[in-house]
């Protein structure tokens, strides 16, 4: 006998393995190596999370119950499978060409984007699917304890392992599920764990099958026999049933969110769709086709009174087969996690889009636009939302007491789910259908459900009998199961009949009142007319997009550093040198597809719309930026950025107005300044030369004196007039350098003598030549000609008896550095930081310069890449140049 | 009675040519280059009429002016002004500042002596 | 329905364009015959409605026959499903109408 603990090992062991799948295949993903991960197969497959645990214990216990009936859940979606030409396609390119994350969020999108409407899906979703989810963890411990029972050691606590497994799915929900936000971004790890469910629970059941059949009941023959002979060996379906669950089913495999997600979300390849076609039916056919046999079976072989919904579990167990008891329960375990970890991820999507989000939002005010992360919030909330509803699971679980028929609760959901199939297939099909149709279609037949079948299905707790049995307040042809008076329909096919019909009757009616605004009309033609507008995917044209712009939005949306990675990565594929990509069509999806996880598929398209604009931006996007209440927060918070941006531009204007007056006044002075220089010399000029043309008896010696200063004087200005031209060309820019290499010593040699040559003032000049042969690369006459004036500096300025020019040379990183130090008086602190300015100069000595020398001095290093500075603290006039050696400049 | 001048220029060459003019105009032409001791120096050597650079190292002619004019005892003294910036500014601070006589350089020999001529025979008639 | 304009033709026709047109009709009518699928199959689905269930009716059906007759029409479905899936991947999509033209315009 399998022991309890064995059972829980065996459970543990493929839940790891399970993860292992899941994580490998994400794995794949990232790494692009996923072809196989993509196959009509594994799309197939992971459409068999249609078939849970309802099917795999329930079908058994339903055909045990009802006969035939059961199967009328597998007819319904293989119809809808075989005409997946005339709606599964459509359905799929709306979702693809959408980016639609759910079915909430498809409907929300067909009318103008309405969040009411997704919000009305999203409340009857998490209705209609949370007694599902507890139906499967009701099977899972059902199955446990019938593990228990025969294992008498062991103990068990029914409460426990309802929570811990709930625990477990929710923590692989959340793992696989909510890793990564992107919805359009396919999981595939939970995509390719539900496939491999989806075998393991097929073969589970064609094991139990295979058993009854030929191990029981010794073959084809005698086990048709066995049928025909068997309490329900004639055929004795209810005819409205038949019709209304067939047709109940066919609606839920269209509504199910859980189906949606497999179905269209997650799809890689419309193609799929048509192996999907024959597969998924095929699929359907083999887990039903020997449910009659285990159900006839178990009704001979069992003791009266057993559960029949657990006979595939119970039959091995009881002919002593645990290996097969053990599959058994490990497909039902299969069934019912692949379900409840999709169902609990696409319910968390539309929960965290639809309620929490827009909640969060406007809870935030202004701040969720300008502020960075909103993806952390979405994720937490998806992760939240899949917890809570496993607690929902839970709570409904204890509530109902798991004592009911487990085929009961599921035709309930279903019967729920369907309310959405009006405004879907209108949706789709009908371009007159309006928010206003499908709003009011949605709550008569959400209400008429719950009056009808879940409000009775519940129990005397929430209706009493009172209203059942007379209708509320007496009022009889309002009898929950008897609407109008219309008696004896079966409650099931009452509720259906009734809630559906006027579910569409409401939505077409109200549809052909109302007027759609222009979104919905917009929207309203891109779905019904999807193969014309959608002939591949949209593409974007970016060649008036802003980058900038972009950036700075996907920045509010990824938050900053992510957003830089992404720009960053994306210039770096481009090839460009700059920090921005250029706005390709490329990137402009993939950032498309980054943003549409955070604030959902069409809102992000919308936005990054609005900002390229191009052909491809249809008038709906943009409409969409200013229909949805999120878009104008983000619409406010691009009007501050560029109020913003105003601001900046008006206090570079204000600088740049300060900087311009201020280079005017420095003209001013400058120019005063030339004046002042030109005419000093003039002055001496004109003052002797008048002199020497009026006065008569001049002396000889007097008249070659007097001739001399006005030829000094000339010379004065002739070299005033050259400086200043120097000093303009540098300014300019205009200078061409004339690059060559040389040796510092050798310049020094030269500006030395060329400075020292007709100086009558004294100077003895310290060199140490060992330290100056350091080869350059630069201009070595200009080089020369800043020498120069910095030894005739020290030679008019040197204030020592006897002076003394300290020329010293090293090499402090990477640059050469040459000292030039005197012995006399210095530049006084407050006249240091003005030396290099033109015509600054310090005390009342007028030898020779115009004051521009130092000035020049300046400009010629700046050209060299050097830099000339005045060193204080040295004792005395202390000048430093500093320049490239010649290897760094070869090396650039 | 020899008439006394003050000259305060700080460019050697014009100091020369000027005092070569008024010695020759029978003046005692007294000189000095510096701008920050110049009022000290005014007020010990009492001239009987200044010629005053405005761009003095140390302190500027328009501020040695504006001290003169504050003290009773030079507030009549005649100064003639000269300047190398040739800009009506200038020329407006000094009139504002009392100044007797502004000149531009670069000046005829003739301006600058009969402008001195002038001046001394109105501080005389005064 | 458009079959009698034919894409194909065009003033400088080659001989294959025969062919093509053939593939282009048989193309046409497996198309409709898969689009009639889903009407038949509804059809045989709702043919048990017809037998005789309630008490007083007529000898109702043994199960065995019910099982085979639904199995064997589901069966059928599914191996006509995947038959015009297969026929459909060796014509040439070549159809204007056709879902993969989309996906490889001319």
């Amino acid at each position: 006998m399998a022991t309890l603990n064995v059972l829980i090992l065996v459970c543990l062991g493929y839940v790891v393995l399970l993860f292992g799948v899941a994580f490998a295949a994400d794995r794949l993903a990232a790494t692009g190596r996923s072809t196989w991960l993509r196959t009509p197969f594994v799309y197939t497959l992971s459409l068999s999370i249609y078939c849970t645990a309802w099917t795999f214990y329930g079908a058994v216990g339903y055909a045990a119950r009802s006969g035939l009936e059961f199967v009328t859940i597998y007819l319904g979606p293989t119809l809808i499978m075989i005409s997946w030409w005339w709606g599964l396609r459509k359905l799929v390119r709306v979702g693809r060409s959408q980016r639609v994350t759910s079915i909430a969020d498809l409907i929300s999108s067909r009318y103008g984007k309405s969040n009411i409407l997704a919000i009305c899906v999203t409340i009857l979703a998490v209705l209609g699917v949370t007694p599902y989810i507890a139906l499967q963890l009701q099977s899972i411990t059902l199955s446990f304890s019938i593990f228990a029972e025969a294992d008498p050691s062991g103990i068990y606590h029914e409460g426990t392992s309802v929570f811990w497994v709930a625990a477990g799915l929710a923590v692989f929900a959340i793992l696989f599920g909510t890793r990564n936000l992107d919805a359009n971004e396919r999981h595939h790890g939970v995509v390719t764990a539900i496939a491999i469910e989806a075998v393991v629970k097929l073969i589970a059941l064609l094991a139990v099958g295979i058993f009854v059949v030929w191990g029981i009941a010794g073959g084809v023959g005698p086990i048709m026999e066995r049928i025909d002979a068997s309490e329900i060996g004639r055929w004795n379906v209810h005819r409205g049933r038949w019709a209304a669950i067939t047709f109940l089913s066919a609606a839920a495999f269209v509504c199910l969110p859980r189906m949606f997600q497999v179905m269209v979300v997650e799809n890689d390849d419309e193609r799929h769709l048509r192996t999907a076609a024959w597969a998924f039916p095929l699929y359907l056919l083999l887990m039903s086709l020997f449910v009659v046999p285990i159900a006839v079976v178990g009704l001979d072989l069992m003791p009266e009174g057993s559960n029949p919904d657990l006979f595939v579990l119970t039959i091995p167990l009881a002919l002593g087969n645990d290996w097969l008891a053990m599959l058994s329960f490990i497909g039902g375990f299969s069934s019912a996690t692949s379900m409840v970890i999709v169902a609990a991820m696409a319910l968390s999507t539309m929960v965290s889009n639809h309620i929490v989000m827009p909640i969060w939002l406007s809870a935030q005010g202004r701040r969720a636009s300008m502020s960075g992360d909103v993806r952390d919030i979405v994720l937490l909330s998806r992760r939240i939302s899949i917890a809570v509803i496993m607690a929902l699971g839970i709570v409904y679980f204890r509530l109902s007491g798991g004592g009911a028929a487990l085929a009961a609760i599921g035709l309930i959901a279903f019967a729920g789910i369907a309310q959405i199939l009006p405004a879907l297939v209108g949706g789709l099909f009908w371009r007159g259908a309006t928010r206003t149709g499908a709003l009011i279609g949605l709550t008569v037949g959400f209400g008429l459900w719950i009056y009808t079948l879940l409000l009775p299905g519940m129990g005397g707790a929430l209706m009493p009998a009172s209203v059942l049995e007379n209708g509320p307040l007496g009022l009889g042809w309002l009898r929950p199961q008897a609407l109008f008076g219309i008696e004896g329909i079966d409650p099931m096919v009452h509720s259906v009949m009734w809630s559906l019909s006027l579910n569409a009757a409401a939505f077409c009616i109200a549809s052909l009142v109302s007027f759609p605004s222009p979104l919905e009309r917009l929207q309203g033609a891109q779905f019904v007319n999807v193969f014309d507008h959608s002939a591949g995917p949209r593409g974007w044209t970016g060649s008036v997009a802003q980058s900038e712009d972009l950036m700075i939005m996907t920045q509010r949306i990824l938050g900053a550093a992510e957003a830089h990675v992404f720009f960053q990565a994306e210039a770096e594929r481009q090839g460009g040198r700059g920090y921005l990509p250029e706005p390709t069509p490329a990137f402009l999806e993939s950032l498309e597809r980054e943003l549409s996880g955070s604030v959902g598929a069409a809102t992000a398209h919308a936005m990054i719309g609005q900002i390229v604009g191009g052909s491809s931006v249809s008038v709906e996007d943009l409409l969409a930026v200013a229909d949805e209440s999120a878009q104008l927060l983000e619409y406010s918070g691009q009007l501050e950025t560029k109020s913003a941006e105003l601001a900046r531009t008006a206090r570079k204007l204000r600088e740049a107005n300060e900087k311009l007056t201020q280079i005017s006044m420095q003209k001013d002075a400058f120019l005063s300044q030339v004046s002042h220089e030109l005419r000093t010399p003039m002055t001496s000029i004109r003052a002797f030369s008048e002199i020497m043309r009026d006065t008569e008896g001049l002396t000889a010696q007097e008249r070659t004196r007097y001739a001399a200063i006005i030829h000094d004087e000339a010379l004065r200005l002739t070299r005033l007039l050259d400086d200043l031209l120097d000093l303009s060309v540098l300014e300019n820019g205009q200078v061409n350098l004339n690059m060559g290499d040389g040796n510092l010593q050798d310049v020094l040699d030269r500006a030395v003598s060329t400075a020292m040559a007709g100086s009558d003032r004294p100077l003895r000049v310290r060199r140490n030549r060992a330290s100056e042969r350091i080869p350059l690369h630069t201009d070595l006459d200009r080089l020369g000609q800043v020498f120069i004036n910095l030894i005739a500096n020290a030679q008019k300025y040197c204030d020592a008896p006897d002076p003394v020019l300290t020329i010293s040379v090293h090499d402090v990183g990477g640059q050469a550095v040459v000292d030039f130090i005197d012995n006399g008086s210095g530049v006084p602190p407050e006249a240091q930081s003005m030396v290099f300015e033109k015509f600054a100069r310090v005390g009342s000595d007028k030898a020779g310069g115009a004051g521009l020398g130092l000035a020049i001095c300046r400009e010629i290093m700046q050209r060299l890449n050097g830099e000339v500075s005045y060193l204080a603290g040295q004792g005395g006039g202390a000048f430093r140049i500093s320049l490239p050696l010649a290897y760094k400049q070869a090396a650039q | 009675m020899s008439r006394k001048v003050l000259l305060i220029e700080d460019e050697p060459n014009i100091t020369e040519a000027i005092r070569f003019l008024l010695t020759r105009e029978g003046w005692h032409v007294e000189t000095h280059a510096e701008g920050s001791d110049a009022f000290e120096l005014i007020m010990a050597s009492r001239p009987d009429l200044l010629i005053l650079d405005v761009m003095l190292p140390g302190k500027s002619g328009m501020d040695i002016l504006r001290e003169l004019r504050e003290q009773e005892d030079t507030r009549k003294l005649p100064v003639l002004m000269l300047t190398a910036r040739g800009q009506l500014r200038d020329r407006e601070m000094a009139e504002k500042a009392g100044v007797s006589r502004f000149m531009t350089k670069p000046f005829s020999n003739t301006e600058v002596v009969t402008a001195v001529r002038d001046l001394h025979a109105q501080a005389s008639k005064a | 329905m458009t079959e009698k304009r034919n894409p194909e033709v065009e003033p400088a026709v080659s001989p294959p364009a025969v062919f093509l047109e053939r593939h282009s009709y048989r193309r046409r009518r497996l198309a409709d015959a898969a689009r009639l699928l889903p009407i038949i199959g509804a059809g045989l689905f709702a043919i048990p409605l017809l037998w005789p269930a309630g008490p007083g009716e007529a000898e109702p059906v043994p199960m065995s026959s019910a099982i085979i007759y639904i199995f064997f029409w589901w069966a059928a479905l599914i191996v006509a499903s995947a038959g015009f899936g297969i026929a459909a991947k060796r014509l040439p999509p070549r159809e204007v109408n056709d879902p993969e033209s989309e996906k490889w315009p001319r």
